[in-house]
């Protein structure tokens, strides 16, 4: 298994780059049209449960099934790939952006607002900061799940981890699905502990833990 | 004296109430008074206050503040001029004291040294050293500590006048009195308009310089709190002061116990 590793190392980076590269990409616009949707929804309650709902209706579509529907619309690649793991993120992300807000004590608010802060300052004086920690835990599960289903974008020549697997499958080669997995699992693992430690120092900073 | 707030013929209907929060209420409030606002749940006493910096607009009438009628003023300009405290208090947690007492002042663009000798002036006057407590979080301080900086930083950019709603509700009896004799300090010192909701008729009596007692949206009497005890105005307003057991030597009347 080693010797594989040896011998393919540049074959297996270049893989485990392009994972990272489609992951990188992915947040990016995911977090960007998921707070772009959060601020236009976050004042009316209705629009944010409707919101929510929809993209619940994505998230449970499986991701192949996804994945084979958009071919025909968007075609083969990145492209395809990085569009089907925003749309799954809106859901996490917008789910806990909107109950971020929303956990917010209301006299926090009323007191707010009784002070002469406009809408703006509300939202990122007060509201943000201290839905800074469901904020970030919305991050990190999205990040989990986008390295976990991008593998799955190798079905349409999106590169990436998953191509290992795929391949490894189709030729019964062990260490091509092993190499694929540990990688897998070892970014997902650093990822995670990285924004588990953001998460901490966010709910030290606003009081949550002390 | 000069006129601090005016009431014509206010009416405030909540969608989907049957009955109006405020009934045409026409009341004249003069600068420099400690009015307290009396009645029972829901006899429209906070709506009263919240018309004021228009966290509620007025279905009919108008509200003139120092002569201006409110509408001329845009929400947010008017309620950086208006001191608010609340009963939840709405302390900011993720703030430190001393950035909680600044909001208002940063937002009005002070320079650092006043709002440090401001800081410092209002920490002072209700009792707590700054040295200790600018530092700290809301977290690290009891519930009347924490009423405390509420009150005065709703104090902190001198507003004209200050709207207070029940704002020892939540608080233990020994503190709440310690709370109402530093609010009485503030008042005589400041000499500012305060308009204090409370459903405590002991506390209404014990603060007021005047009394406004209300129930379902009208005013029932409106005076000085030898008067609203001696010559109560109708059966509600003296059935209310036997109910409290209202003491008249608690009474202030403005001068002081």
């Amino acid at each position: 298994m080693i010797g594989y590793f040896l011998r393919y190392y540049d074959k297996l980076f270049s893989a485990l780059l392009e994972h990272i590269e489609i992951v990188l990409l992915t947040l990016f616009i995911s977090i960007l049209l998921a707070s772009v949707i959060t601020i236009l929804v976050y004042r009316k309650e209705a629009w944010g449960n409707l919101i929510v709902q929809i993209f619940g209706a994505v998230y449970s579509i499986p991701s192949l099934a996804l994945f084979a529907l958009l071919i025909p619309v968007t075609g083969l690649g990145e492209k395809t790939a990085i569009l089907v793991l925003v749309l799954y993120n809106q859901f996490l992300l917008i789910r806990n952006f909107l109950a971020g807000l929303g956990s917010v004590n209301p006299g926090i608010i009323e007191a707010a607002y009784g002070m002469g802060m406009s809408h703006r300052q509300v939202l990122t004086k007060v509201q943000i900061p201290l839905a800074a920690p469901l904020i970030i835990a919305g991050i990190r599960l999205s990040t989990i799940s986008t390295i976990g289903i991008a593998t799955i974008a190798a079905t349409v020549n999106a590169g990436g981890l998953g191509n290992l697997l795929f391949d490894g499958m189709r030729t019964m080669n062990t260490y091509k699905i092993l190499w694929g997995t540990i990688f897998c699992a070892l970014i997902a693992f650093l990822t995670d502990g990285a924004l588990k430690q953001i998460e901490n120092l966010i709910q030290r900073k606003v009081g949550i833990k002390k | 004296m000069a006129v601090a707030v005016e009431f014509q013929n206010v009416v405030k209907r909540f969608p989907g109430a049957g009955y109006n929060a405020l009934d045409h209420v026409s009341l004249k409030i003069e600068e420099g008074e400690l009015l307290t606002v009396l009645g029972t749940s829901g006899c429209g006493k906070t709506t009263l206050i919240k018309l004021i910096n228009r966290i509620h607009e007025a279905d009919e009438g108008d509200i003139y503040l120092a002569g201006t009628n409110i509408k001329e003023i845009e929400p947010i300009t008017l309620r950086r001029g208006i001191g608010y405290v609340i009963q939840q208090i709405g302390l900011f947690p993720h703030m430190t004291i001393y950035d909680n007492i600044a909001t208002v002042p940063r937002i009005l663009k002070w320079d650092k040294e006043k709002i440090d000798r401001r800081v410092t002036e209002l920490l002072e006057m209700v009792n707590l050293a700054p040295e200790e407590f600018k530092d700290r979080y809301p977290g690290q301080l009891s519930g009347g500590q924490q009423q405390r900086i509420g009150l005065i930083r709703a104090l902190a950019a001198n507003p004209k006048i200050m709207l207070l709603d029940e704002p020892f509700g939540a608080i233990d009896a020994i503190n709440r009195s310690n709370l109402q004799d530093e609010l009485l300090k503030i008042h005589r010192q400041s000499r500012k308009t305060f308009l204090f909701v409370t459903h405590d008729i002991n506390e209404a009596i014990k603060l007021g310089t005047k009394v406004l007692i209300m129930d379902q949206g009208k005013i029932q009497q409106y005076g000085t709190p030898t008067e609203i005890i001696e010559k109560p105005a109708n059966a509600f307003v003296e059935s209310l002061m036997r109910s409290g057991g209202a003491d008249s030597n608690y009474v202030r009347n403005g001068e002081g116990i």
